[in-house]
């Protein structure tokens, strides 16, 4: 029991504060990578505006296209339902956002246990249709390389770790908990050095997508 | 394109990075999404030709040279390289597949504009000496002789003398302050000069002052094709040059897809300075006298027809409506096909595969898709408003066995005009 709980005050501890360190440095360097590249300021006159339509497609981008949907809808599906069951699980979790008020003296109303756990089910369905769909797809199969794999893995262990604690699969609870606090840390630490920047680089590319196309009077 | 080589390919590679592009690389989730919006997929069912998979070699020195993780990669030896192998394999993938239609662009989830990198990536192609030999031909030709065809100007004034007898229009050459300079391609010059009659026709209707220019002429740019900025901007320079000698005040693309994008989009950041002129593509002009009533039509044709939007006109051009608002003034029989407009499958000849003879039967093979599409509308015309989709598609119709007519879209406005003779 008490080494499980030095475990735990470990994990809340040093290596808390040092994976979120890594976590923030790194991805501020990576958006500056990003970023300060810069782009050619185009000289072609306009026919349409840049700003709004590139804001138009970040939020458009949300749904697929009815076609891609017909053509592949595991891929959406299996997207939709980790996506959406990870977002409840981390944001609407009443521990979490505990948590969260008291680092940062805020937070928001959640939702009752059973439908978070509903949600974390349901995620974890999703992150495994979409393993299934990344090793049977051909399209998938062949771009894929280990890192899509290793996204996979870091992904899944909070996930999977978050529910066996929650519902006591794992003994002694510190343990439990200290798995949970090390997987997230471990996601932490590699989030800005793998393919999970797409979380907040997608909001570029969107909208580098969107406004270029709304220059020349396209949707996109 | 003399003294290629994989450095200078690799540099070339290098300076068309972005913050686009790097946005664009580190958002890609691998999710596949993008091929189900591609013709070369959809109609092979090969996964290598899934789009974003065709910008490796790009990826790979936007890894190796602006990401901190793959700096270290490459410093201990762990990435793997981009190779002379590499690229003439992904050569068949950056131009043989890729017709730089942008649908891909119009899916994915995370927002990449994988066809602005094709467009960027064959950059490092030519400098690296791997563009595919008969386009790299044609844009020698575009810069010795004035014309990817081959085709001087001595072609033209032949085509116009004709013309001018046949119809008794004066076609107005070199004409100092005219409002507007027409281009054409010379697809049109040789195979469908009834173009040019169709212009003459409809400019004299709604009194327009125009001018063709006997030392800028063509719009076809195949520097834009094969990925060479320095050929595209010798080509597009001609064209300025032109226009500002005769000072007019705005340059017509003709119906072809590429040209309007040479012209328009990519024309002023080539020379590096915005046009004194405006270009318009020739169905907005079209539009503009048909909204202002300079030009009315007659004897509208009650035949099912439908229209294949050219993807550089439409979805990459944004010339939207007024192909509608022209269809409307010949036909009172329009079929829109099912995926149009922005969403329309390209013909599967642009961005210069129609010009690559290594891409034929690709070509040929991914067209079903457009063939399907067109029966599905029961149209018994086709209408269209570019030269080379024009081509591509006759030639895919013959190879598919089905009988269709095809007609410009300028032509058919000339057809139905209300001339005061
Ligand atoms: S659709 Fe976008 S995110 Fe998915 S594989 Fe293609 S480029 Fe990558
Ligand atoms: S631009 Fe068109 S042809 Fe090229 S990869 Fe994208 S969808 Fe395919």
């Amino acid at each position: 029991m008490n080494e499980s709980m030095d475990f735990l005050l470990w994990t809340r501890g040093t290596a808390f504060d040092v994976s979120v360190a890594i976590f923030i440095v790194g991805m501020l360097i990576r958006l500056f990578e990003i970023v300060s590249l810069g782009r050619g300021r185009d000289l072609a006159a306009p026919r349409g505006t840049e700003f709004l339509p590139g804001i138009r497609t970040i939020l458009s981008r949300t749904l697929p296209y009815g076609g891609t949907f017909k053509r592949q809808p595991l891929t959406v599906i299996a997207g939709y339902l980790f996506h959406i069951g990870l977002l409840v699980s981390l944001l609407l979790f009443i521990p979490h956002i505990e948590l969260f008020r008291e680092t940062f003296g805020f937070g928001w109303p959640g939702l009752p246990n059973p439908i978070v756990d509903a949600a974390a089910v349901l995620g974890i369905t999703g992150l495994l249709a979409a393993l299934w769909n990344r090793l049977t797809n051909p399209v998938m199969k062949m771009l894929s390389d280990s890192e899509d794999y290793l996204v996979w893995i870091l992904t899944f262990l909070p996930l999977l770790t978050g529910y066996l604690a929650y519902h006591r699969m794992i003994n002694p609870y510190p343990l439990a908990m200290g798995l949970h606090i090390l997987s997230i840390e471990l996601l932490l630490v590699l989030f800005p050095f793998t393919k999970l920047m797409h979380t907040f680089t997608l909001f570029l590319a969107r909208w580098y997508n969107g406004a270029m196309s709304g220059r020349r009077g396209v949707e996109s | 394109m003399t003294g290629a080589t994989l450095e200078r390919g690799l540099n070339a590679f290098k300076e068309q990075v972005d913050a686009p592009v790097a946005a664009f690389f580190s958002s890609c989730v691998n999710c596949g999404m993008c091929a189900e919006a591609c013709l070369f997929y959809t109609e092979t069912g090969d996964p290598k030709y899934t789009p974003i998979r065709k910008l490796e070699p790009l990826r790979r020195v936007w890894e190796q040279e602006y990401t901190v993780l793959g700096k270290l990669k490459k410093m201990l030896g762990l990435a793997r390289p981009v190779t002379d192998e590499l690229l003439q394999e992904w050569q068949e993938l950056l131009y043989d597949s890729c017709t730089l239609c942008g649908r891909c662009a119009m899916v994915c989830p995370v927002g990449n504009d994988i066809s602005y990198m094709v467009r960027k990536a064959r950059e490092g192609m030519v400098a690296s000496g791997n563009s595919p030999a008969d386009v790299r031909s044609a844009a020698e030709r575009a810069v010795r002789i004035g014309s990817p065809m081959g085709l001087k100007y001595k072609a033209l004034a032949a085509q116009i003398k004709r013309i001018e007898t046949e119809s008794g229009i004066k076609i107005p050459l070199d004409v100092e302050g005219a409002d507007y300079m027409p281009l054409l391609s010379s697809m049109e010059i040789i195979n469908f000069p009834e173009y040019i009659e169709a212009l003459a026709r409809i400019f004299r209707q709604a009194k327009v002052s125009w001018t063709l220019c006997s030392e800028a002429f063509e719009a076809t740019n195949t520097g834009i094709q094969i990925g060479s900025s320095d050929i595209a901007r010798e080509l597009v320079q001609r064209i300025v040059d032109g226009a500002e000698k005769l000072r007019v005040k705005c340059v017509i693309a003709p119906e072809c897809g590429h040209a309007y994008t040479s012209i328009r989009w990519e024309g002023p950041n080539l020379i590096g300075r915005p046009f004194p002129f405006k270009v318009l593509h020739i169905l907005e002009l079209l539009d503009e006298l048909r909204a202002s009533g300079r030009i009315k039509t007659e004897n509208l044709s009650n035949e099912r027809m439908t229209f294949h939007d050219p993807c550089s006109i439409v979805r990459k051009g944004g010339v939207i409506d007024s192909p509608r608002e022209l269809m409307a003034m010949v036909s009172t029989n329009f079929v829109e096909m099912q995926d149009h407009g922005k969403w329309n499958w390209c013909c599967g000849g642009g961005g210069g595969v129609s010009a690559n003879t290594n891409a034929e039967a690709l070509r040929l093979k991914v067209f079903k898709r457009k063939k399907d599409q067109i029966e599905q509308t029961g149209a018994t015309k086709l209408i269209t408003a570019c030269a080379n989709c024009r081509l591509v598609i006759e030639e895919g119709l013959e190879e598919y066995h089905v009988e269709l007519p095809l007609e410009g879209l300028t032509e058919l406005v000339a057809q139905h005009l209300v001339e005061d003779k």
